[in-house]
């Protein structure tokens, strides 16, 4: 997994509450047995006019100009402004993956579902919880001012908005350790495969219909 | 101290390890695996060089990309990538040494119908699928919840999972559920209630006499949606109902080690003096049958009221949200529910396609006719034993003479990731899970029921209340 340190970049601002899973990448380009090439497909019903299907040359596609990301003050953007409860429905790690193709490197919101946030930690792509009120406020310089940047510096544990004061945020420290460190999950649990194995043996002796 | 709740006791009883940074290890005794969100983690594993930790753990089948008319082998498939998938699984499975109820198994089927069906997911397991709605089988008193594909290949290669403890969050519901309000119900009109978010960071334990009192079935219809309510895992604590659901499975365990398994599950309650982080409390009384209107899973009434006005919600997100959605549905505030016309119905998925569901659509079927109006009521059986049980009872002859169609099981137009899907525009009476833009077909428009109000709507044409059928 490559290291989330420090990030500036565009803002791009999605004005809508409870955008699910679905929307991010619909079912039909799930089918794929790979993780990357999700990007042109990413929010494919609001982007495109027409109805995706995978394997197309999503170029050539009738675009929805008035859907945010086909915007141009918003192109090349790497971070997602968003409303509360971003990512609820299905757990489908195909939405970060999508969203990470697409460009974008950290998402901030007033919350996240669960199965998504978690899901966001295992691709380096950094969701950033902010109160209501600093999203209201970030929503309003962004669509303010063409062009509005934000640093996201992960050590410090800061948004540090182009003008104005940085903004703290909360982070799991396991968490925070293996994305600034680019850690490799399985290679770390691996190393306490004595402590997994012991406490097979004493689970077998307890309940042995577990594993049988 | 307080005492445990199911939760605290699941979550102790699979604790490996704790990090000093507050992250734990816990143990996973059954992985659910489907086509769609397992490649990617057995590509990881092939590139690692890692092998399963413990092939035995895991139990595989296909549901989400099957067609549900008949078909003998993968190569059947028509859709390109849907084989692929298929066939991907096939031969993952065949490489690591995973049982997987394929193609022609009778047991094949939806993950979460064939799981607790087979008896692979018992009382006091920890339990994980690449699948939101995982929550499902915590109907057995078990930790059930969805993970991400990454997690999959974690589960995989350490049979462990990195993770934090959740909240505890009790949903109580007392008292008698009128007649014709069923579990779909109840959990619909829980979701109203505390909201698509209301759950987040919790682990709910459904709990109260109105959840006692249903089968297993039913509360599985509940556990399954505790995630359009945020929360990644439900649960229901053991009694009599769960032990009777359990005996005599194929996975279940036997002899001696039955008796001592009923011992230690009965253990699987909340003490009387655990302490949750959060409690509702909702009257039996107060639920009516519900029909979900909007494009969350929160937008739900009962079907004898109207359409909400967006301008009585104070909330300027939820309202703009209130308002997008009616534009989506096509749909106009103060108008009956039982004004909604139908175009197609969709009776199946992991929330209601188990043989009470099925009893409980052919109920309201038998005699009556599809109205012309309708084109196109699909019946899918959640898994291949289900189908058996219902061809047993005449419930396919039952739905055929009704004019509806009598499928092969799988998930189906839940997600219309198979050939079965709406056409933009179009309404649709669903006993699936989610109202999502989109998530039927483009540009459908998808109203949540329980089995019966779908039925009833099959017949009429129109949302009816299931309760003055007979005079619709």
């Amino acid at each position: 997994m490559e290291k989330f340190i420090r990030q500036e970049g565009l803002v791009a601002p999605l004005d809508r509450a409870n955008v699910d899973t679905d929307q991010i990448i619909p079912k039909q380009f799930l089918k794929s047995i790979k993780r990357t090439g999700f990007g042109p497909n990413l929010f494919d019903e609001w982007r495109y006019l027409d109805e995706g299907f995978p394997g197309q040359d999503s170029s050539q596609r009738p675009k929805n100009e008035d859907f945010v990301l086909n915007q141009s003050r918003y192109q090349g953007a790497s971070i997602l402004l968003t409303r509360r409860n971003f990512g609820c429905g299905s757990s489908r790690e195909h939405a970060p993956w999508a969203l990470m193709d697409f460009g974008f490197k950290a998402i901030i919101a007033p919350s996240f579902a669960d199965i998504f946030y978690n899901n966001c930690f295992k691709n380096g792509l950094l969701p950033i919880v902010l109160s209501e009120d600093n999203v209201e406020a970030l929503f309003r310089a962004v669509e303010g001012k063409e062009g509005f940047r934000i640093t996201v510096d992960l050590e410090q544990q800061q948004v540090i908005p182009e003008s104005g004061e940085p903004l703290s945020f909360e982070i799991d420290e396991f968490r925070k350790h293996c994305l600034l460190n680019g850690l490799d999950e399985i290679g770390l649990t691996l190393n306490e495969a004595d402590t997994i194995r012991a406490y097979e043996a004493r689970r077998a002796e307890r309940e042995p219909w577990i594993f049988q | 101290m307080a005492g445990k709740t199911l939760y605290d006791k699941l979550w102790d009883a699979h604790l490996v390890t704790e990090r000093e940074d507050g992250s734990a290890l816990i143990y996973i005794d059954r992985q659910i695996i489907h086509e769609v969100t397992s490649p990617q983690a057995f590509e990881g594993l092939r590139l690692a060089g890692r092998k399963p930790w413990r092939t035995g753990a895991s139990v595989a089948t296909i549901d989400h990309n099957v067609p549900t008319t008949p078909f003998k082998s993968a190569a059947e498939i028509v859709d390109d990538t849907s084989r692929i998938q298929v066939q991907t699984l096939q031969d993952n499975t065949k490489e690591f040494g995973i049982t997987e109820f394929g193609i022609g198994d009778v047991r094949q089927g939806i993950v979460h119908v064939m799981a607790p069906e087979q008896g692979a997911v018992l009382p006091g397991m920890t339990v994980v699928c690449g699948d939101s709605h995982t929550s499902t089988n915590g109907a057995l008193a078990c930790l059930a919840h969805g993970i991400g594909t990454s997690e999959v290949e974690h589960v995989l290669a350490t049979q462990t999972l990195v993770a934090k403890k959740m909240k505890n969050m009790r949903v109580a519901v007392e008292g008698d559920l009128g007649p014709g309000v069923t579990a779909k119900d109840v959990v619909l009109h829980i979701i109203g209630v505390i909201g698509t978010a209301g759950g987040t960071g919790y682990a709910i334990e459904f709990a109260g006499s109105a959840i006692r009192g249903l089968s297993l079935e039913g509360r599985m219809t509940i556990c399954n949606m505790a995630i359009e309510a945020g929360a990644r895992a439900g649960m229901v604590a053991v009694d009599q109902t769960t032990i009777d659901y359990v005996e005599g499975r194929p996975f279940a365990p036997k002899g001696e080690d039955w008796d001592k398994a009923v011992d230690y599950w009965r253990t699987l309650v909340s003490d009387a003096d655990a302490e949750f982080d959060a409690e509702v409390n909702i009257d039996a009384a107060d639920i009516r049958p519900q029909v979900s209107w909007g494009t969350s899973p929160e937008m739900v009434v009962p079907v004898d009221g109207m359409l909400p006005d967006p301008q009585a919600e104070s909330d300027e997100v939820k309202r703009s949200g209130m308002q997008r959605a009616y534009e989506y549905m096509g749909l106009k505030p103060g108008v009956p529910v039982t004004d909604i016309q139908v175009d197609r119905v969709f009776i199946g998925s992991c929330t209601n396609s188990r043989i009470e569901d099925l009893r409980a659509a052919a109920e309201v079927a038998k005699g009556r006719k599809k109205a012309d109006s309708v084109k196109q009521v699909l019946v899918v059986p959640g898994s291949g034993l289900v189908k058996q049980q219902a061809e047993k009872e005449g419930l396919d002859k039952v739905f055929i003479e009704a004019g509806f169609e009598w499928r092969e099981p799988g998930c189906s137009m839940c997600l219309a990731m198979n050939p079965d899907r709406l056409e933009a525009g179009e309404h649709c009476a669903s006993t699936s899970n989610r109202n999502f833009e989109g998530r039927q077909g483009n540009g459908g428009r998808t109203h949540l029921v329980s089995p019966a109000m779908a039925a009833a709507a099959a017949v009429a044409g129109h949302f009816v209340d299931i309760r003055e059928l007979d005079r619709a």
